[in-house]
């Protein structure tokens, strides 16, 4: 990374997202201690939901999306060796999407756009939460062309060869994004502006949940993918070893793009509006997505094993110890498969149909997505910044060990914080709730849990503080002394020889994708238009 | 564009070829095949589960106008709570609105099979009430229907858990779970407009 202008641009992308993180932490902290009813002076609805309508949009949409253009421009000139495709338009994307999060801020902040970051009609807010919105995904989609035109041009220039796999995985990214965000941007474009604008009178609220479920899974795994690139092209060099299988990495990656797309109605399962025979058929995709899952575990596992036996570890575990624990991305992807463990378990739950109705909407639910996502993803972006950091401002870490407890902190916190939210859910208490009002007995069994979360939180907050200071005091750091170090991505144990077109090309998983979508979105959303339904008209909140 | 169906078989050879060129480790086949079946045994539980036990979500997709329940002669205020119909089965018919669940308190029998059926006369609502799969997400402009059996008698909230507004947390009520011998009928509720 030689290009003074990428670092650039990559760095404001990732600041973007890593301030967004930091508030949004801020924030998380405050919920709980909110909900939790102890301190009393704290309690106020109206308050508590601007924050958690903030706080989930900062978390799930800023954080992730400008971290996942910031990293896909890194390795987009570091993996073809190429400058970014047409950088003015970057920055362009990049001037757009920061500008809709200022506009979505100004309603979130004030109150006036309370709708939590699912935003489900027909509440509505003020329009300038959908149009700033709006504007961020329309900035990522100039991220997702710039990707895909830096794919085909390598592809052309270089015939025959295969593409480095980490820009396949980034390029197979962009397309998902591109087909993840179709969904949402038909709801908001014509549903959610007009109705808030006024220029019509009613939508209807089972569309609009049909349409936000074709993106709400699929967003997962757009989330996901810089992950699962730092599982199969920095884990296992920055372990001491070599990746298992390149080319099986591709097959992870296309079949996660691929299946992430037509399973969304398991979001709808307990919906009045979609028929069982259709959310049978996403429940079923559902299980199959978990197969790139289950491969990629064991892929980072067996490189990991290569690793830690290559550095003399001997036995059936021993090969554990001799890894390099003080390695920041070595540490981070052990952790988030730990995480990945007891998140799987959960997600096996919330897939399973009929288990669903247990916990469906209650506080288990954000208790496995903070493990999840807020751990097992979050953590690798930690992991790929300490990584990038150095060679992004040309100086080395400010220090290694305040990484390594930032980490743990990490793991811990998180640890704390969703255990007993999932236990909560079992014991029924739902999500999104400001306070605990409900006169039953069943409700005194809550509180521990939800003291327990506060210092959760807590730890998670000191830890996301020890790492924004970590990236600012390295960047910040005065010395001169020169830092040349570049990107090392893994190297297989076989070199790919013949690699079939199909698993170095988009093309035909674009057509896969479009049949897929239509079978299975299809008619649940053409019958909207042909069954009498009765719109909404907008409601406050 | 024709395509023979040789040439379309002769294509898919040539993928399974290509595939089959390309490095995969022992392990690794054998482990994708012990996923594969893993998955194939969930799947298979679920389908048979739904197909032949019946174990479905609610999914009826039926569609009401939530503007004018009062004007439905099923969603009528006087037609609502618990009603057992010629054939003997129960059915209990509520209106979830901000922020309440009406009506605010029912009897219903344990050990029998219940039919709820949900509708909404303002926003988005959901439904559950906790430890039991007396769960459905109430949708303006559709009919949630949900059959369930409650096996142990008690007294049980009914908490709605989709946010719907700054007081979604005050959106509650009670429903009594009795013992199936000590559970009555409710006399039939007369027509609307009789009553009086
Ligand atoms: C300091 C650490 C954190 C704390 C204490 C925290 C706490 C919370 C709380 C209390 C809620 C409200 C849940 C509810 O009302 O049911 C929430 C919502 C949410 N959190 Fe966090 N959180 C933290 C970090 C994160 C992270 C790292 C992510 C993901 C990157 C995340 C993503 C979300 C999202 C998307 C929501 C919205 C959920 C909804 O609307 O139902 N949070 N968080
Ligand atoms: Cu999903
Ligand atoms: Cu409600």
């Amino acid at each position: 990374m030689n290009d003074a202008a990428t670092r650039k641009l990559a760095l404001s992308h990732l600041w973007v997202a890593f301030a967004a993180f930091i508030v949004a932490c801020l924030m998380g902290e405050y919920q709980v201690l909110e909900r939790s009813g102890f301190i009393p002076a704290l309690d106020s609805a109206p308050v508590y939901f601007a924050s958690v309508s903030t706080h989930g949009v900062l978390m799930a949409f800023v954080l992730t999306t400008f971290f996942i253009m910031g990293f896909g421009y890194t390795i987009a000139t570091t993996s073809l060796k190429q400058p970014v495709w047409n950088q003015p338009l970057a920055w362009g994307g990049f001037g757009l999407a920061l500008f809709g999060v200022v506009l979505a801020a100004i309603p979130l902040l004030t109150g006036k756009a309370s709708v939590l970051y699912t935003f489900y009609p027909p509440i509505v807010a003020h329009a300038a939460f959908y149009i700033g919105a709006t504007l961020l995904v329309v900035g990522s989609w100039v991220w997702c062309a710039i990707m895909l035109v830096m794919f085909t041009q390598w592809k052309k220039a270089n015939p025959g060869q295969a593409v480095p796999l980490a820009m396949f995985a980034t390029a197979a990214n962009a397309m998902l994004w591109l087909w993840t965000s179709a969904g949402v941007a038909l709801e908001v474009l014509f549903q959610l502006i007009p109705l808030s604008l006024g220029w019509i009178d009613t939508v209807d609220p089972g569309l609009a949940r049909t349409l936000f479920a074709w993106t709400l899974h699929p967003i997962v795994y757009f989330w996901l993918i810089p992950a699962y690139i730092a599982f199969y092209v920095f884990v296992p060099k920055q372990a001491g070893g070599f990746l298992f299988s390149d080319e099986m990495a591709r097959i992870a990656f296309i079949v996660l793009a691929v299946f992430a797309l037509p399973i969304g109605f398991h979001h709808l399962y307990m919906d009045p509006e979609q028929a069982k025979g259709w959310k049978l058929l996403h429940g079923i995709g559902t299980f199959v997505v978990a197969l790139p899952t289950l491969v990629t575990g064991f892929t980072v596992i067996a490189s990991l094993e290569i690793a830690g036996r290559l550095r003399g570890g001997k036995g059936l575990f021993g090969w554990i110890l001799t890894l390099p624990w003080n390695n920041t991305m070595v540490l981070s992807v052990i952790l988030a498969l730990l995480m990945l463990i007891f998140g799987g378990f959960g997600g096996i739950v919330n897939a399973s149909y009929a288990m669903n109705a247990m916990i469906h909407n209650t506080a288990w639910v954000p208790g496995h997505f903070h493990l999840i996502f807020g751990g097992t993803t979050i953590i690798m972006y930690f992991a790929i910044a300490y990584y990038l950091w150095p060679m992004l401002v040309r100086k080395p870490l400010f220090s290694n060990a305040m990484a390594l407890t930032q980490l743990w902190t990490w793991f811990i916190g998180m640890v704390i914080l969703t255990t007993p939210w999932h236990i909560l859910g079992l014991l029924g208490q739902p999500r999104r709730i400001s306070s605990v009002v409900y006169n039953n007995l069943l409700t005194l069994a809550w509180k521990p849990y939800e003291l327990a979360m506060i210092f959760g939180g807590l730890i998670l907050l000191g830890s996301a503080c020890l790492f924004v200071y970590n990236l600012a005091k390295t960047q910040m750091n005065p010395s001169s002394e020169a830092f040349a170090q570049e990107i090392e991505f893994a190297q297989p144990i076989h070199a790919v020889t013949s690699l079939p077109e199909y698993l170095n090309s988009l093309t035909l998983w674009n057509k896969v994708i479009a049949v897929l979508m239509a079978i299975s979105f299809g008619f649940p959303i053409l019958q909207f238009f042909f069954m009498k339904t009765f719109g909404s008209s907008a409601w406050g909140y | 564009m024709q395509i023979e169906p040789s040439k379309g078989i002769n294509h898919l050879r040539d993928l399974y070829a290509q595939f089959n060129a390309i490095h995969i480790d022992q392990l690794e086949r054998r482990w994708i095949a012990i996923s594969l079946m893993v998955i194939g045994l969930f799947v298979g539980i679920i389908t048979i589960d739904a197909l032949f036990h019946g174990i479905n979500p609610p999914g009826k997709v039926e569609t009401i106008d939530s503007a004018s329940l009062h004007l439905s002669k099923e969603f009528a205020e006087d037609n609502l709570g618990v009603q057992v119909d010629e054939k003997g089965a129960i059915i209990i018919r509520m209106v979830a609105g901000r922020y309440s669940f009406f009506p605010k308190h029912i009897d219903v029998p344990a050990e029998t099979p219940l039919t709820f059926r949900w509708v909404s006369m303002d926003v988005l609502h959901g439904v559950h009430i906790p430890m039991t799969n007396m769960s459905t997400m109430i949708v303006p402009g559709y009919v949630a229907e949900i059959t369930t059996t409650f096996p142990k008698p008690g007294e049980y909230p009914l908490l709605c858990n989709e946010y719907c507004g700054l007081g979604h947390n005050h959106m509650w009520s009670n429903i009594s779970v009795i013992a199936k011998e000590d559970w009555k009928a409710p006399v039939k509720s007369p027509a609307k407009g009789e009553q009086q």
